[in-house]
């Protein structure tokens, strides 16, 4: 296949392309056919083959998650499908949602059959109006095309599906607070284990995945494990979403093989330096991943070599940003937005994040004193590894890589009593 | 007490999920529709509908941002100031709102006809700055922009 065909965002051009018709004659939906006429053990093996992982940010490896809930001997099993897009500077399952719906459809029925699940649900950022209309218009489409329903595709297999509407907690995205969301509940992460694979929604075996990971399916089912095994890094293969957003000429969705460079996805495919401005730094998955400097940008992005790197893959969300921008101020406000969004389960968390973002502020705000560096290394420090979920480990993570790349700019700002850039 | 036609469209909206209680969010949106926000009284109708009891509708409600826990204008600004957002000028459209329309975060203009929520990334960071009025969506902002956007809304 050629690199640089896409798949993810195919079509999507076509001011159309949400409308099923469309989708159906541009290939759609025949890899549902060609997938139901195959044994789901079969294409479970497949799968594993192809090597593909969870794109929602944990690059688990998606077909040893599905052995798991399939194993389990209970029933009914659930799919949910993580619509959560919350990490800012995400934007990548957008177009997926809103300009492609009916392969997101196409890859939850797959997986569905290949689950044995019957019912699957579509979580879905409160956030998002337009892609709620856009999905459920595309699924009233796919069950009058019999590609949803009691009977899918006269196969004699079961698969519904439903959108259900987050209303803006960033925590949903964590797939347990995901789970307790759907029930009707505050968005607080349970307890692991048992892992939702076990008990999850509504106490059943529960496969929660990522958008594009289950609109990787189809494509899957079109090349063969081998053809698809072949794109992008080795260890964890196929295309990427990539959305970049900041300093540069063409900010956008990006589709690319995974461990496409992180300098190629800035310098080629983003257009380079807006105003032909200097980069200074890259927070290169979203702002729960540590902050990479500018001499820092020669690596692989995917799960594997990113951590190398010292940062993460995590959303493939690239924000970048130029000399002007001050990094405590970065820090600051990624902070604070951990402080809102921390669901107030855990202690090290609740009162991490807000203690994190009260020294910030008054660094940023001229009033730090001497030791504040100390006492936010300290406070990360705590932090790290003790808290219920990975979102305090995330607000940790920022503030200890701003320290450890941007030390001068922090200790300028206590020094002086203000900050140079505003 | 909800209408006939409300109570309607809650039960199709339970009949998606396998318990009642899992209806509570979308049912919570049904009552933000029809009284504006979630008054006592709105909250207390979910509760009915749903028979989940009143302290775990209310205390469900309080834990997410979308929900209207108070009145608000008649438009709703929602404007994210996110990093993305943030590196390309949001916060000067903060300050613009208030000087040009009254209106600050978390309050609403004398007028009512608008109100201003601060928004944690709404998923448009490749076109920021980026806000929601209502139901629709708007990217590129500027004051200018800003300007023509909010003439339609009266």
């Amino acid at each position: 296949m050629d690199i640089m065909e896409k798949f993810l965002l195919r079509n999507i051009e076509n001011p159309n392309s949400a409308d099923i018709n469309e989708y159906v004659k541009a290939g759609g939906y025949k890899n549902l056919s060609k997938a139901l006429a195959r044994d789901p053990k079969d294409i479970l093996e497949e799968l594993k083959k192809s090597g593909l992982r969870g794109r929602g940010g944990a690059g688990f490896p998606t077909a040893m998650k599905w052995s798991f809930a399939k194993a389990d001997p209970k029933f009914p099993k659930y799919l949910l499908c993580n619509a959560d897009e919350g990490e800012p500077g995400t934007f990548k399952d957008r177009p997926i949602l809103e300009k492609n719906p009916h392969l997101l459809i196409e890859g939850m029925a797959i997986s569905g059959y290949i689950l044995g699940a019957e019912y699957g649900y579509i979580y879905l950022r409160g956030e998002y109006p337009a892609a709620n209309d856009i999905l459920n218009a595309a699924i009233k489409q796919a069950y009058e095309a019999n590609y949803l329903g009691d009977n899918v595709n006269g196969k004699g297999v079961k698969f519904h599906l439903a959108v259900h509407q987050g209303a803006g907690a960033y925590i949903c995205g964590e797939e347990t607070a995901l789970i307790e969301s759907i029930e009707g509940k505050k968005g607080q992460p349970r307890n692991k284990p048992p892992f939702p694979v076990n008990v999850g929604a509504w106490n059943m075996p529960t496969i929660v995945n990522n958008v594009e990971t289950l609109s990787n399916l189809p494509l899957i089912i079109e090349i063969g494990a081998e053809a698809y095994a072949n794109i992008g890094s080795k260890e964890c293969p196929g295309p990427k979403l990539f959305c970049i957003s900041g300093h540069v000429n063409k900010p956008g969705v990006y589709e690319l093989p995974m461990g496409t460079s992180l300098k190629d996805i800035i310098y080629i495919h983003a257009g380079g330096m807006r105003n032909g401005s200097k980069l200074k730094a890259v927070i290169p998955g979203g702002i729960s991943t540590p902050v990479l400097p500018a001499d820092s940008i020669d690596c692989a992005m995917d799960f594997v070599a990113m951590p190398k790197a010292g940062s993460m893959l995590g959303s493939g969300a690239v924000i970048v940003m130029d000399d002007s921008v001050c990094m405590v101020k970065v820090a600051y406000r990624a902070l604070k937005f951990f402080e809102h969004e921390s669901c107030g389960k855990c202690v090290p968390c609740r009162e991490g994040t807000d203690w994190l973002r009260k020294v910030l502020e008054r660094i940023e705000n001229g009033n730090g004193k001497e030791g504040d560096i100390e006492l936010l290394t300290d406070i990360a420090g705590i932090m790290l590894g003790k808290t219920f979920c990975p979102l305090g480990d995330g607000a940790a993570g920022v503030v200890m890589g701003m320290i450890k790349h941007f030390r001068n700019e922090f200790e300028e700002h206590i020094k002086n009593s203000r900050c140079n850039f505003s | 007490m909800f209408n006939e036609t409300v109570l309607k469209e809650i039960d199709e909206i339970k009949a998606k999920y396998p318990d009642r209680k899992s209806a509570l969010l979308p049912s919570l949106y049904v009552a933000q529709r029809e009284f504006g926000w979630l008054s006592h009284e709105a909250m207390e109708c979910v509760s009915k509908a749903l028979n989940v009891p009143e302290a775990h509708v209310r205390g469900t409600a309080s834990f997410y941002a979308m929900y209207k826990h108070r009145p608000v204008g008649r438009n709703l600004i929602q404007l994210c100031t996110n990093v993305s957002c943030m590196i390309l000028g949001a916060e000067k459209l903060v300050d613009f709102l208030g000087t040009r329309y009254g209106v600050q975060p978390n309050g609403t203009s004398q007028d009512s006809r608008f109100s201003l929520v601060i928004m944690e990334c709404i998923g448009a960071c490749g076109t920021a700055p980026a806000m929601l009025v209502n139901t629709d969506f708007y990217d590129n902002l500027s004051e200018k922009r800003i300007e023509e956007i909010l003439e339609k809304y009266k």
